[in-house]
């Protein structure tokens, strides 16, 4: 091949896409702590609800933080490729020849740092407010490090459905919830045997195993489905 | 370069276009008009390879291929030149500077400002520039020259036929209000599928 016409190198494609994203989410603050916000406010909501009963709070802590989570999670899912979608430039990416699977990958990788770290982040502060024993807060901490990656891994799957769709949104927390069921039984599972002393390390081991497989399956099938979706 | 060999496209088991044969070398542009709605966009948008046809052959031997659709694939929260800037990293190789090019497309006052606060034309201007960033053989323009002024269509002009006698290929489509002048123009009138 003419060099001069040789297409550039897949990661300098894939940092300029990571940089492009990270900027853009940078420009569109709110949209940035939207789900954050929605977090706090869920995770407040329960001591209002429920009584502040510290052992209660304790107790249901690993519930609570995982499932508003995963709520913000799938609130920021849809915004993974919904602009890329709208404005064209998704199809451009796939006629610069790049493997789309790779450009799949660049941008989940940019969801997780834009929706998922935040809250990996905040989670002492919020293990705290529930009142969660400090021995179990550093497994807390873990099992979301390791699992909110994999929400949005298989999210992006769900997302490259359902974006053809005007409102893709609702039926997207209907087709990725059920799947995010295991992570949430296994995660919740951990950080309770942790605070009960007893052995954790297998659930940690399922989330590992769980974050390799969807890390190496899911952009494949994100670049499959955003592929149908286009055309 | 590119070449088609009676290519449909089913939607809802409805032919959008009657089949389409044509065979594209270096430095040949064609011209595919038709009124609205007979599948321009859509015969494109099958050329690029991102919808595939239900029937016939298509081959594509062109080393690197540029696209301007309908839209036009500009973030609104970044300038121009970042914009640009993105597209020359994420493509890799550019033989030409993101400033000279803005200078070519007559966008260098508006060069710092955001998309969003582009008028049409100017947006067009700014996505045409892409196809300035690096050296593609093939050119498919989906209405290129909708929404520019004179200067504008003049420039789109100017911008084709250095690329077609640089040995490049081009498909353009247009609802014909203006007409590319180069020798080596074929022209293609789309039927509507529902036409047959």
């Amino acid at each position: 091949m003419n060099p001069e016409y040789a297409g550039g190198s897949l990661s300098g494609a894939f940092a300029a896409l990571v940089r492009r994203d990270l900027l853009l989410a940078f420009r569109r603050r709110t949209e940035l702590l939207f789900p954050v916000i929605f977090l706090l406010v869920v995770i407040s909501l329960f001591p209002l609800g429920i009584g502040p009963s510290p052992q209660l709070l304790a107790r249901i802590a690993p519930g609570v933080i995982w499932i508003a989570a995963l709520l913000a999670t799938v609130i920021s899912l849809d915004a993974l490729f919904r602009s890329d979608f709208e404005d064209g430039t998704l199809e451009q990416f796939v006629i610069s020849g790049h493997p789309l699977t790779l450009i799949a990958l660049a941008k989940i990788a940019t969801h997780w740092l834009v929706a998922g770290l935040p809250i990996v982040l905040l989670s002492p502060l919020l293990a705290l407010w529930m009142n969660l024993p400090t021995e179990s807060l550093s497994v807390m901490v873990v099992t979301l490090a390791l699992g909110t990656p994999i929400l949005s891994l298989i999210g992006s799957i769900g997302v490259g459905l359902t974006i053809s769709l005007k409102r893709g949104g609702q039926l997207l927390s209907l087709l990725v919830f059920p799947l995010y069921v295991p992570i949430l039984i296994i995660a919740t599972a951990a950080v309770m045997a942790a605070s009960d002393g007893l052995p954790y390390t297998q659930f940690l081991g399922l989330l590992i195993a769980g974050l390799i497989t969807s890390v190496t399956l899911a952009p494949f099938a994100a670049a499959a489905a955003l592929k149908i979706s286009l055309s | 370069m590119l070449s088609a060999l009676k290519i449909t496209l089913e939607r809802y088991f409805q032919p959008v276009f009657q089949p389409v044969s044509f065979d594209l070398e270096a430095g040949g542009l064609l011209l595919v008009t038709g009124a609205n709605g007979c599948g321009k966009t859509t015969l494109i948008r099958v050329l690029t390879g991102v919808l595939h046809p239900s029937s016939g052959r298509l081959s594509n031997r062109a080393r690197g291929m540029a696209y301007v659709g309908h839209y036009l694939a500009i973030k609104d929260d970044l300038s121009v030149i970042e914009n640009l800037r993105f597209a020359r990293d994420f493509i890799g190789t550019s033989e030409r500077r993101v400033g000279e090019v803005i200078h070519e497309v007559g966008l260098d006052r508006v060069a710092e400002q955001l998309a969003r606060t582009l008028s049409a034309g100017q947006r067009k201007r700014c996505a045409l520039a892409r196809l300035l960033l690096s050296k593609n053989e093939l050119w498919l323009l989906d209405e290129p020259y909708s929404n520019l002024d004179q200067e504008g269509v003049a420039l789109v002009d100017t911008m084709l036929t250095r690329h077609l006698e640089g040995g490049g290929a081009c498909v353009l489509a247009t609802h014909g209000a203006h007409r590319p002048a180069w020798r080596g123009t074929h022209d293609y009138e789309l039927l509507s599928g529902a036409a047959a």
